[in-house]
Protein backbone atom coordinates (compact mmCIF):
# COMPACT_ATOMS: atom_id res chain seq x y z
CA UNK A 1 0.00 0.00 0.00
CA UNK A 2 1.08 3.55 -0.69
CA UNK A 3 1.62 5.42 2.59
CA UNK A 4 2.03 9.15 3.15
CA UNK A 5 4.81 10.56 5.28
CA UNK A 6 2.37 11.02 8.18
CA UNK A 7 1.19 7.41 7.84
CA UNK A 8 4.75 6.05 7.77
CA UNK A 9 5.51 8.04 10.93
CA UNK A 10 2.47 6.51 12.66
CA UNK A 11 3.60 3.04 11.61
CA UNK A 12 7.05 3.72 13.02
CA UNK A 13 5.48 4.62 16.38
CA UNK A 14 6.32 8.34 16.22
CA UNK A 15 2.70 9.23 17.12
CA UNK A 16 2.48 6.74 20.01
CA UNK A 17 1.45 3.14 20.49
CA UNK A 18 -2.34 3.53 19.91
CA UNK A 19 -1.81 5.06 16.45
CA UNK A 20 0.96 2.55 15.63
CA UNK A 21 -1.39 -0.34 16.49
CA UNK A 22 -4.22 1.32 14.55
CA UNK A 23 -2.38 1.85 11.28
CA UNK A 24 -0.73 -1.57 11.40
CA UNK A 25 -4.22 -3.10 11.76
CA UNK A 26 -5.52 -0.98 8.86
CA UNK A 27 -2.64 -1.94 6.58
CA UNK A 28 -3.28 -5.66 7.22
CA UNK A 29 -6.95 -5.24 6.31
CA UNK A 30 -6.12 -3.03 3.33
CA UNK A 31 -3.62 -5.48 1.88
CA UNK A 32 -6.13 -8.32 2.25
CA UNK A 33 -8.51 -6.35 0.02
CA UNK A 34 -5.76 -5.05 -2.33
CA UNK A 35 -6.32 -1.43 -1.24
CA UNK A 36 -4.00 1.04 -2.99
CA UNK A 37 -3.89 3.46 -0.07
CA UNK A 38 -5.76 4.87 2.93
CA UNK A 39 -8.56 7.42 2.49
CA UNK A 40 -9.27 10.24 4.99
CA UNK A 41 -12.62 9.77 6.79
CA UNK A 42 -14.75 12.47 8.45
CA UNK A 43 -16.55 10.40 11.12
CA UNK A 44 -16.03 7.09 12.91
CA UNK A 45 -18.73 5.11 14.74
CA UNK A 46 -17.67 2.39 17.16
CA UNK A 47 -19.62 -0.71 18.09
CA UNK A 48 -18.31 -1.53 21.56
CA UNK A 49 -21.06 -3.08 23.69
CA UNK A 50 -19.79 -5.09 26.63
CA UNK A 51 -21.61 -8.27 25.65
CA UNK A 52 -19.41 -8.43 22.54
CA UNK A 53 -16.28 -6.99 24.15
CA UNK A 54 -16.20 -9.26 27.17
CA UNK A 55 -13.46 -8.84 29.77
CA UNK A 56 -10.73 -9.31 27.13
CA UNK A 57 -12.07 -6.55 24.87
CA UNK A 58 -12.51 -4.13 27.77
CA UNK A 59 -8.92 -4.80 28.85
CA UNK A 60 -7.73 -4.13 25.29
CA UNK A 61 -9.48 -0.73 25.33
CA UNK A 62 -8.13 0.09 28.80
CA UNK A 63 -4.58 -0.75 27.75
CA UNK A 64 -4.73 1.57 24.71
CA UNK A 65 -6.48 4.24 26.77
CA UNK A 66 -3.61 4.27 29.26
CA UNK A 67 -1.37 5.99 26.68
CA UNK A 68 -0.55 9.70 27.20
CA UNK A 69 -3.43 11.96 26.13
CA UNK A 70 -1.83 13.35 22.92
CA UNK A 71 -1.25 9.77 21.76
CA UNK A 72 -4.74 8.43 22.50
CA UNK A 73 -7.06 11.27 21.41
CA UNK A 74 -9.20 10.47 18.35
CA UNK A 75 -8.44 12.57 15.26
CA UNK A 76 -12.02 12.80 13.90
CA UNK A 77 -15.53 13.02 15.43
CA UNK A 78 -16.13 9.53 16.82
CA UNK A 79 -19.54 8.23 17.94
CA UNK A 80 -20.68 5.05 19.70
CA UNK A 81 -23.21 2.40 18.75
CA UNK A 82 -25.67 1.21 21.47
CA UNK A 83 -24.24 0.04 24.78
CA UNK A 84 -24.80 -3.25 26.60
CA UNK A 85 -26.71 -1.75 29.47
CA UNK A 86 -28.81 1.26 30.49
CA UNK A 87 -27.94 2.05 34.13
CA UNK A 88 -31.49 3.38 34.70
CA UNK A 89 -33.31 0.15 33.84
CA UNK A 90 -30.83 -2.75 33.94
CA UNK A 91 -32.13 -4.30 37.15
CA UNK A 92 -35.69 -4.40 35.78
CA UNK A 93 -34.37 -6.35 32.76
CA UNK A 94 -32.58 -8.97 34.87
CA UNK A 95 -29.10 -7.67 34.01
CA UNK A 96 -26.47 -7.91 36.77
CA UNK A 97 -24.22 -5.57 38.73
CA UNK A 98 -21.20 -7.32 37.18
CA UNK A 99 -22.48 -6.34 33.70
CA UNK A 100 -22.96 -2.76 34.93
CA UNK A 101 -19.40 -2.67 36.32
CA UNK A 102 -17.96 -3.85 32.98
CA UNK A 103 -20.07 -1.24 31.18
CA UNK A 104 -18.76 1.54 33.42
CA UNK A 105 -15.16 0.52 32.70
CA UNK A 106 -15.83 0.53 28.94
CA UNK A 107 -17.41 3.98 29.04
CA UNK A 108 -14.45 5.35 31.00
CA UNK A 109 -11.99 3.91 28.47
CA UNK A 110 -13.90 5.22 25.44
CA UNK A 111 -14.25 8.70 26.98
CA UNK A 112 -10.50 8.88 27.53
CA UNK A 113 -10.00 8.56 23.76
CA UNK A 114 -12.31 11.58 23.34
CA UNK A 115 -15.16 9.48 21.91
CA UNK A 116 -18.63 11.10 21.94
CA UNK A 117 -20.95 8.67 23.77
CA UNK A 118 -23.93 8.86 21.43
CA UNK A 119 -24.87 5.20 22.08
CA UNK A 120 -27.07 4.88 19.03
CA UNK A 121 -27.52 3.07 15.74
CA UNK A 122 -29.60 5.93 14.26
CA UNK A 123 -26.88 8.58 14.33
CA UNK A 124 -27.76 9.28 10.68
CA UNK A 125 -31.22 10.42 11.88
CA UNK A 126 -30.25 12.12 15.11
CA UNK A 127 -26.59 13.24 15.30
CA UNK A 128 -24.93 14.29 12.02
CA UNK A 129 -26.37 12.90 8.79
CA UNK A 130 -23.65 12.05 6.24
CA UNK A 131 -23.49 13.79 2.87
CA UNK A 132 -22.95 12.43 -0.61
CA UNK A 133 -19.39 11.33 -1.35
CA UNK A 134 -18.30 11.62 2.29
CA UNK A 135 -15.89 8.84 3.33
CA UNK A 136 -16.79 7.35 6.73
CA UNK A 137 -15.84 4.51 9.07
CA UNK A 138 -19.22 3.38 10.37
CA UNK A 139 -19.49 0.54 12.85
CA UNK A 140 -23.05 -0.77 12.52
CA UNK A 141 -24.39 -2.56 9.49
CA UNK A 142 -27.63 -0.58 9.54
CA UNK A 143 -25.73 2.71 9.73
CA UNK A 144 -23.44 1.69 6.86
CA UNK A 145 -26.21 0.62 4.49
CA UNK A 146 -28.29 3.75 5.21
CA UNK A 147 -25.27 6.09 4.87
CA UNK A 148 -24.16 4.45 1.61
CA UNK A 149 -27.56 4.03 0.01
CA UNK A 150 -29.78 6.91 1.13
CA UNK A 151 -27.09 9.60 1.41
CA UNK A 152 -24.56 8.33 -1.13
CA UNK A 153 -21.78 8.41 1.47
CA UNK A 154 -18.98 5.80 1.46
CA UNK A 155 -18.28 3.31 4.22
CA UNK A 156 -17.47 -0.35 4.65
CA UNK A 157 -18.61 -2.33 7.68
CA UNK A 158 -16.08 -1.32 10.33
CA UNK A 159 -15.97 -3.65 13.34
CA UNK A 160 -15.20 -2.16 16.75
CA UNK A 161 -11.39 -2.45 16.58
CA UNK A 162 -11.30 -1.13 13.00
CA UNK A 163 -13.59 1.82 13.72
CA UNK A 164 -11.37 2.70 16.69
CA UNK A 165 -8.34 2.41 14.41
CA UNK A 166 -10.00 4.80 11.93
CA UNK A 167 -10.76 7.22 14.77
CA UNK A 168 -7.10 7.19 15.85
CA UNK A 169 -5.59 7.62 12.37
CA UNK A 170 -8.36 9.66 10.73
CA UNK A 171 -8.43 7.34 7.71
CA UNK A 172 -9.38 3.85 6.57
CA UNK A 173 -8.17 1.46 3.85
CA UNK A 174 -9.60 2.41 0.45
CA UNK A 175 -11.40 -0.73 -0.73
CA UNK A 176 -14.97 -1.97 -1.15
CA UNK A 177 -17.62 0.77 -1.00
CA UNK A 178 -15.06 3.58 -1.00
CA UNK A 179 -14.48 2.74 -4.69
CA UNK A 180 -16.83 3.55 -7.60
CA UNK A 181 -16.23 0.11 -9.10
CA UNK A 182 -17.91 -1.68 -6.17
CA UNK A 183 -20.95 0.62 -6.02
CA UNK A 184 -22.58 -0.51 -9.26
CA UNK A 185 -25.65 -2.75 -9.05
CA UNK A 186 -25.13 -6.51 -9.39
CA UNK A 187 -28.70 -7.73 -8.68
CA UNK A 188 -32.10 -6.46 -9.77
CA UNK A 189 -35.45 -6.71 -7.97
CA UNK A 190 -38.90 -5.47 -8.95
CA UNK A 191 -41.42 -4.75 -6.20
CA UNK A 192 -45.00 -5.52 -7.15
CA UNK A 193 -46.29 -4.71 -3.68
CA UNK A 194 -46.49 -1.63 -1.51
CA UNK A 195 -45.49 -2.51 2.08
CA UNK A 196 -48.15 -1.56 4.63
CA UNK A 197 -45.91 -0.62 7.53
CA UNK A 198 -42.37 -0.66 8.95
CA UNK A 199 -42.45 -4.40 9.72
CA UNK A 200 -43.22 -5.08 6.05
CA UNK A 201 -40.46 -2.74 4.88
CA UNK A 202 -38.15 -4.76 7.12
CA UNK A 203 -39.50 -8.01 5.66
CA UNK A 204 -38.84 -6.72 2.14
CA UNK A 205 -35.29 -5.84 3.13
CA UNK A 206 -34.94 -9.34 4.57
CA UNK A 207 -36.15 -10.94 1.32
CA UNK A 208 -33.72 -8.90 -0.80
CA UNK A 209 -30.84 -9.45 1.64
CA UNK A 210 -31.45 -13.19 1.83
CA UNK A 211 -31.51 -13.40 -1.99
CA UNK A 212 -28.24 -11.43 -2.26
CA UNK A 213 -26.47 -13.23 0.56
CA UNK A 214 -23.14 -11.47 0.24
CA UNK A 215 -21.43 -8.26 1.28
CA UNK A 216 -20.28 -7.79 -2.31
CA UNK A 217 -23.72 -7.87 -3.99
CA UNK A 218 -25.42 -4.51 -4.65
CA UNK A 219 -29.16 -4.82 -5.23
CA UNK A 220 -31.17 -2.40 -7.30
CA UNK A 221 -34.84 -2.26 -6.27
CA UNK A 222 -37.35 -1.00 -8.83
CA UNK A 223 -41.04 -0.34 -8.49
CA UNK A 224 -41.21 2.06 -5.58
CA UNK A 225 -43.39 4.92 -6.68
CA UNK A 226 -43.41 7.18 -3.63
CA UNK A 227 -40.57 8.01 -1.28
CA UNK A 228 -40.92 5.56 1.61
CA UNK A 229 -39.48 7.95 4.23
CA UNK A 230 -36.64 7.70 6.68
CA UNK A 231 -38.06 5.14 9.14
CA UNK A 232 -39.17 2.80 6.33
CA UNK A 233 -35.76 2.94 4.66
CA UNK A 234 -34.15 2.47 8.07
CA UNK A 235 -36.01 -0.82 8.68
CA UNK A 236 -35.58 -1.87 5.04
CA UNK A 237 -31.81 -1.32 5.04
CA UNK A 238 -31.17 -2.70 8.52
CA UNK A 239 -32.98 -5.94 7.69
CA UNK A 240 -31.23 -6.24 4.32
CA UNK A 241 -27.82 -5.79 5.97
CA UNK A 242 -28.75 -8.32 8.64
CA UNK A 243 -30.08 -11.06 6.34
CA UNK A 244 -27.61 -10.48 3.54
CA UNK A 245 -24.53 -8.72 4.96
CA UNK A 246 -25.51 -6.13 2.30
CA UNK A 247 -23.91 -2.67 2.54
CA UNK A 248 -25.45 -0.72 -0.36
CA UNK A 249 -28.68 -0.70 -2.37
CA UNK A 250 -30.01 1.55 -5.09
CA UNK A 251 -33.65 2.60 -5.59
CA UNK A 252 -34.21 4.54 -8.82
CA UNK A 253 -35.91 7.85 -8.04
CA UNK A 254 -35.23 7.55 -4.31
CA UNK A 255 -31.49 7.06 -3.76
CA UNK A 256 -29.00 9.62 -5.14
CA UNK A 257 -26.45 7.68 -7.18
CA UNK A 258 -26.81 7.07 -10.92
CA UNK A 259 -28.00 3.60 -11.85
CA UNK A 260 -25.25 1.55 -13.45
CA UNK A 261 -24.77 -2.21 -13.52
CA UNK A 262 -21.44 -3.88 -12.81
CA UNK A 263 -21.74 -6.07 -15.91
CA UNK A 264 -24.62 -7.09 -18.13
CA UNK A 265 -28.07 -6.23 -16.76
CA UNK A 266 -29.03 -9.06 -14.36
CA UNK A 267 -32.34 -10.95 -14.50
CA UNK A 268 -35.14 -9.31 -12.57
CA UNK A 269 -36.46 -11.03 -9.43
CA UNK A 270 -40.07 -10.05 -8.73
CA UNK A 271 -41.30 -9.66 -5.15
CA UNK A 272 -45.06 -9.54 -4.57
CA UNK A 273 -47.61 -9.89 -1.80
CA UNK A 274 -47.22 -13.68 -1.70
CA UNK A 275 -43.46 -13.48 -1.03
CA UNK A 276 -43.97 -10.80 1.61
CA UNK A 277 -46.69 -12.75 3.41
CA UNK A 278 -44.66 -15.98 3.29
CA UNK A 279 -41.70 -14.21 4.92
CA UNK A 280 -43.85 -12.92 7.80
CA UNK A 281 -45.86 -16.14 8.20
CA UNK A 282 -42.67 -18.19 8.69
CA UNK A 283 -42.36 -16.47 12.08
CA UNK A 284 -46.09 -16.68 12.88
CA UNK A 285 -47.34 -17.88 16.27
CA UNK A 286 -50.90 -16.57 16.61
CA UNK A 287 -52.38 -17.35 20.01
CA UNK A 288 -49.07 -18.14 21.74
CA UNK A 289 -48.24 -16.59 25.09
CA UNK A 290 -46.00 -13.54 24.64
CA UNK A 291 -43.06 -13.17 27.02
CA UNK A 292 -41.55 -9.96 25.70
CA UNK A 293 -42.43 -7.35 23.11
CA UNK A 294 -39.46 -5.34 21.83
CA UNK A 295 -39.32 -2.13 19.84
CA UNK A 296 -35.64 -1.71 18.91
CA UNK A 297 -33.07 -2.66 16.26
CA UNK A 298 -32.82 0.00 14.94
CA UNK A 299 -33.47 2.54 17.68
CA UNK A 300 -36.84 4.26 17.43
CA UNK A 301 -37.12 7.72 15.93
CA UNK A 302 -39.21 10.32 17.76
CA UNK A 303 -42.01 9.60 15.28
CA UNK A 304 -41.94 5.90 16.17
CA UNK A 305 -41.94 6.74 19.88
CA UNK A 306 -45.12 8.76 19.35
CA UNK A 307 -46.65 5.87 17.38
CA UNK A 308 -46.00 3.45 20.27
CA UNK A 309 -47.54 5.88 22.76
CA UNK A 310 -50.59 6.35 20.51
CA UNK A 311 -51.04 2.60 19.95
CA UNK A 312 -50.87 1.88 23.68
CA UNK A 313 -53.45 4.63 24.34
CA UNK A 314 -53.01 4.15 28.08
CA UNK A 315 -53.92 0.42 28.07
CA UNK A 316 -51.91 -1.52 30.67
CA UNK A 317 -49.34 -4.07 29.50
CA UNK A 318 -50.32 -7.65 30.47
CA UNK A 319 -48.76 -8.64 33.85
CA UNK A 320 -47.01 -11.71 32.34
CA UNK A 321 -45.54 -9.74 29.41
CA UNK A 322 -42.69 -7.20 29.27
CA UNK A 323 -42.83 -4.36 26.75
CA UNK A 324 -39.44 -2.79 26.06
CA UNK A 325 -38.91 0.31 23.90
CA UNK A 326 -35.28 1.20 23.07
CA UNK A 327 -34.15 4.48 21.61
CA UNK A 328 -31.15 6.79 21.57
CA UNK A 329 -30.33 9.09 24.50
CA UNK A 330 -31.19 12.13 22.31
CA UNK A 331 -34.61 10.81 21.37
CA UNK A 332 -35.24 9.66 24.95
CA UNK A 333 -34.65 13.24 26.15
CA UNK A 334 -37.02 14.55 23.50
CA UNK A 335 -39.62 11.91 24.41
CA UNK A 336 -39.28 12.85 28.08
CA UNK A 337 -39.77 16.51 27.24
CA UNK A 338 -42.82 15.85 25.07
CA UNK A 339 -44.52 13.51 27.53
CA UNK A 340 -44.15 10.43 25.30
CA UNK A 341 -42.00 8.51 27.82
CA UNK A 342 -44.60 9.08 30.55
CA UNK A 343 -47.45 7.94 28.27
CA UNK A 344 -45.55 4.74 27.40
CA UNK A 345 -44.26 3.94 30.89
CA UNK A 346 -47.57 4.56 32.69
CA UNK A 347 -48.81 1.37 30.98
CA UNK A 348 -46.05 -0.65 32.66
CA UNK A 349 -43.74 -0.61 29.63
CA UNK A 350 -40.00 0.15 29.94
CA UNK A 351 -38.32 2.87 27.88
CA UNK A 352 -34.55 2.31 27.68
CA UNK A 353 -31.96 4.73 26.30
CA UNK A 354 -28.74 3.77 24.53
CA UNK A 355 -29.25 -0.01 24.43
CA UNK A 356 -30.60 -2.11 21.59
CA UNK A 357 -31.83 -5.43 23.06
CA UNK A 358 -29.77 -7.91 21.08
CA UNK A 359 -26.57 -6.07 22.05
CA UNK A 360 -27.63 -6.18 25.70
CA UNK A 361 -27.00 -9.70 26.98
CA UNK A 362 -30.11 -11.08 25.28
CA UNK A 363 -29.36 -14.69 26.28
CA UNK A 364 -28.83 -13.75 29.92
CA UNK A 365 -32.03 -11.67 29.94
CA UNK A 366 -33.96 -14.64 28.51
CA UNK A 367 -32.65 -16.89 31.25
CA UNK A 368 -33.19 -14.39 34.07
CA UNK A 369 -36.75 -13.59 32.99
CA UNK A 370 -37.87 -16.92 31.52
CA UNK A 371 -38.38 -15.31 28.10
CA UNK A 372 -38.86 -17.34 24.92
CA UNK A 373 -41.58 -15.86 22.72
CA UNK A 374 -40.49 -12.44 21.51
CA UNK A 375 -42.73 -10.20 19.41
CA UNK A 376 -41.34 -7.24 17.47
CA UNK A 377 -41.90 -5.11 14.39
CA UNK A 378 -38.17 -5.34 13.54
CA UNK A 379 -37.27 -7.88 10.87
CA UNK A 380 -33.61 -7.36 11.80
CA UNK A 381 -34.30 -8.39 15.40
CA UNK A 382 -36.32 -11.41 14.26
CA UNK A 383 -33.31 -12.55 12.24
CA UNK A 384 -30.76 -12.09 15.00
CA UNK A 385 -32.55 -13.23 18.09
CA UNK A 386 -33.12 -16.89 17.14
CA UNK A 387 -29.41 -17.52 17.81
CA UNK A 388 -29.97 -16.38 21.41
CA UNK A 389 -32.64 -19.01 22.08
CA UNK A 390 -35.73 -16.83 21.49
CA UNK A 391 -38.74 -17.75 19.35
CA UNK A 392 -39.43 -14.52 17.42
CA UNK A 393 -42.60 -13.28 15.71
CA UNK A 394 -42.81 -10.32 13.30
CA UNK A 395 -45.92 -8.12 13.53
CA UNK A 396 -46.92 -4.53 12.81
CA UNK A 397 -46.33 -1.97 15.56
CA UNK A 398 -50.05 -1.91 16.36
CA UNK A 399 -50.32 -5.71 16.62
CA UNK A 400 -47.16 -5.82 18.73
CA UNK A 401 -48.79 -3.40 21.15
CA UNK A 402 -52.06 -5.39 21.15
CA UNK A 403 -50.01 -8.54 21.89
CA UNK A 404 -48.33 -6.78 24.82
CA UNK A 405 -51.70 -5.74 26.21
CA UNK A 406 -53.41 -9.14 25.83
CA UNK A 407 -50.32 -11.29 26.59
CA UNK A 408 -51.00 -13.37 23.45
CA UNK A 409 -49.77 -13.11 19.84
CA UNK A 410 -52.64 -11.42 17.98
CA UNK B 1 1.46 -35.62 -2.17
CA UNK B 2 -1.13 -33.37 -0.54
CA UNK B 3 -3.76 -31.63 -2.65
CA UNK B 4 -2.85 -27.95 -3.00
CA UNK B 5 -5.57 -25.28 -3.23
CA UNK B 6 -4.63 -21.73 -4.23
CA UNK B 7 -6.40 -18.67 -2.79
CA UNK B 8 -5.87 -14.94 -2.23
CA UNK B 9 -3.20 -14.19 0.41
CA UNK B 10 -4.86 -14.08 3.81
CA UNK B 11 -4.11 -12.88 7.32
CA UNK B 12 -2.71 -14.63 10.40
CA UNK B 13 -0.16 -17.33 11.22
CA UNK B 14 0.16 -20.65 9.35
CA UNK B 15 -1.87 -23.38 11.09
CA UNK B 16 -2.72 -27.06 10.69
CA UNK B 17 -6.10 -28.45 11.74
CA UNK B 18 -9.20 -30.52 10.98
CA UNK B 19 -11.92 -29.17 8.65
CA UNK B 20 -15.59 -28.68 9.51
CA UNK B 21 -17.38 -27.97 6.22
CA UNK B 22 -20.87 -26.75 5.32
CA UNK B 23 -22.64 -24.91 2.53
CA UNK B 24 -23.77 -22.18 4.90
CA UNK B 25 -22.66 -18.77 6.12
CA UNK B 26 -21.21 -17.40 9.33
CA UNK B 27 -21.84 -14.76 11.98
CA UNK B 28 -20.59 -15.00 15.57
CA UNK B 29 -23.63 -13.14 16.90
CA UNK B 30 -26.29 -14.90 14.87
CA UNK B 31 -25.04 -18.47 14.81
CA UNK B 32 -22.94 -19.34 17.86
CA UNK B 33 -23.40 -20.23 21.51
CA UNK B 34 -20.16 -18.55 22.47
CA UNK B 35 -20.28 -19.92 26.03
CA UNK B 36 -20.23 -23.58 25.04
CA UNK B 37 -18.51 -23.31 21.65
CA UNK B 38 -21.22 -24.84 19.46
CA UNK B 39 -23.35 -23.58 16.56
CA UNK B 40 -26.63 -22.61 18.25
CA UNK B 41 -28.80 -21.23 15.46
CA UNK B 42 -31.34 -24.02 14.85
CA UNK B 43 -31.40 -23.51 11.08
CA UNK B 44 -27.59 -23.48 10.63
CA UNK B 45 -26.18 -26.47 8.72
CA UNK B 46 -23.74 -27.09 11.61
CA UNK B 47 -26.32 -26.67 14.44
CA UNK B 48 -25.17 -28.45 17.60
CA UNK B 49 -21.59 -29.02 16.37
CA UNK B 50 -18.51 -27.72 18.19
CA UNK B 51 -16.36 -25.20 16.35
CA UNK B 52 -13.55 -24.83 18.91
CA UNK B 53 -10.13 -25.51 17.39
CA UNK B 54 -11.64 -26.44 13.99
CA UNK B 55 -10.95 -25.05 10.56
CA UNK B 56 -14.37 -23.77 9.49
CA UNK B 57 -14.91 -24.12 5.74
CA UNK B 58 -18.00 -22.12 4.79
CA UNK B 59 -19.40 -19.99 2.00
CA UNK B 60 -19.73 -16.35 3.14
CA UNK B 61 -19.66 -14.05 6.15
CA UNK B 62 -22.98 -12.46 7.01
CA UNK B 63 -24.49 -9.78 9.24
CA UNK B 64 -22.81 -8.49 12.25
CA UNK B 65 -20.11 -6.03 13.00
CA UNK B 66 -19.93 -7.57 16.49
CA UNK B 67 -18.00 -10.60 15.27
CA UNK B 68 -14.80 -8.50 15.45
CA UNK B 69 -14.94 -8.25 19.26
CA UNK B 70 -16.60 -11.61 19.76
CA UNK B 71 -13.84 -13.72 18.24
CA UNK B 72 -11.28 -11.80 20.30
CA UNK B 73 -13.29 -12.62 23.44
CA UNK B 74 -13.76 -16.25 22.37
CA UNK B 75 -10.01 -16.60 21.80
CA UNK B 76 -9.31 -15.36 25.34
CA UNK B 77 -11.30 -18.40 26.58
CA UNK B 78 -9.83 -20.86 24.06
CA UNK B 79 -13.23 -21.40 22.39
CA UNK B 80 -12.44 -20.01 18.96
CA UNK B 81 -12.13 -21.69 15.54
CA UNK B 82 -8.51 -22.30 14.52
CA UNK B 83 -9.04 -20.78 11.07
CA UNK B 84 -11.74 -19.62 8.67
CA UNK B 85 -11.56 -20.84 5.06
CA UNK B 86 -14.36 -19.18 3.09
CA UNK B 87 -15.33 -18.58 -0.50
CA UNK B 88 -15.61 -14.87 0.26
CA UNK B 89 -15.37 -13.00 3.52
CA UNK B 90 -16.69 -9.56 4.34
CA UNK B 91 -14.59 -6.78 5.88
CA UNK B 92 -15.51 -7.81 9.41
CA UNK B 93 -13.86 -11.22 9.18
CA UNK B 94 -10.75 -9.70 7.62
CA UNK B 95 -10.70 -7.24 10.52
CA UNK B 96 -11.10 -10.15 12.97
CA UNK B 97 -7.98 -11.74 11.53
CA UNK B 98 -6.06 -8.45 11.52
CA UNK B 99 -7.04 -8.08 15.21
CA UNK B 100 -5.14 -11.30 15.83
CA UNK B 101 -8.05 -13.59 16.64
CA UNK B 102 -7.94 -16.20 13.89
CA UNK B 103 -6.23 -17.16 10.62
CA UNK B 104 -8.28 -16.42 7.52
CA UNK B 105 -8.14 -17.07 3.77
CA UNK B 106 -10.69 -16.71 0.96
CA UNK B 107 -11.11 -16.36 -2.84
CA UNK B 108 -10.31 -19.85 -4.22
CA UNK B 109 -10.42 -20.89 -7.88
CA UNK B 110 -13.71 -22.75 -7.31
CA UNK B 111 -16.23 -23.41 -4.49
CA UNK B 112 -14.09 -24.29 -1.48
CA UNK B 113 -16.98 -26.09 0.26
CA UNK B 114 -16.84 -28.63 -2.61
CA UNK B 115 -13.05 -28.91 -2.57
CA UNK B 116 -12.73 -29.73 1.15
CA UNK B 117 -14.59 -32.37 3.19
CA UNK B 118 -15.35 -32.47 6.91
CA UNK B 119 -12.52 -34.36 8.64
CA UNK B 120 -9.83 -33.38 6.12
CA UNK B 121 -6.54 -32.34 7.69
CA UNK B 122 -5.59 -28.90 6.36
CA UNK B 123 -2.41 -26.85 6.44
CA UNK B 124 -3.14 -23.17 5.81
CA UNK B 125 -0.40 -20.75 4.74
CA UNK B 126 -2.06 -17.32 4.54
CA UNK B 127 1.06 -15.43 3.45
CA UNK B 128 1.48 -17.69 0.40
CA UNK B 129 -2.27 -17.97 -0.28
CA UNK B 130 -2.22 -21.79 -0.12
CA UNK B 131 -4.33 -24.45 1.62
CA UNK B 132 -3.04 -28.04 1.54
CA UNK B 133 -5.27 -31.07 2.13
CA UNK B 134 -2.75 -33.33 3.86
CA UNK B 135 -4.75 -36.58 3.79
CA UNK B 136 -5.57 -36.54 0.08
Amino acid sequence: MRLTEDERAMLAGAAGEPRRWAIEHQIAVGEFFDAADLVPVSQAHIMADTESLGESGVRFLETLAAAPEPERRVRIPTLTDPRGLDFAVYKRLGQTDAMAALEARTIAALKSFGVLMTDTCINYQTILPPTRGEHLAMGDTGVVIYSNSVFGARSNFEGGPSALAAALTGRTPRYGYHLDAHRRATRRFQLDVRPHDLSEWGALGGIVGRACGSYWEVPLIDGIENAPGSDALKHFGAAMASYGSTALFHMPGITPEPIEFAGSVPDTVRIGRAELDAFVTAYGATGDKVDVVVFAAPHLSLVEMAAVADALAGRPVHPDTTLLVATSPEIKHAADRMGLTRRIEETGAIVAAGICFYQSYAAEMAEANGWQRLVTNSAKLVNIIGGYGYRPTLLSLERCVDSAVTGRVV
Amino acid sequence: MPTVLKCHPGIGPSVTGIALVAKDNFSARYDLDRKTGVFSRPTHALAGQSYAGKVLVLDQAKGGVATAWMLHEMKSRGLVPLALVFNRVNPILAQVAAFGSVTIVDRFESDVTDLIQTGDELRIDPAAGVVEILNR
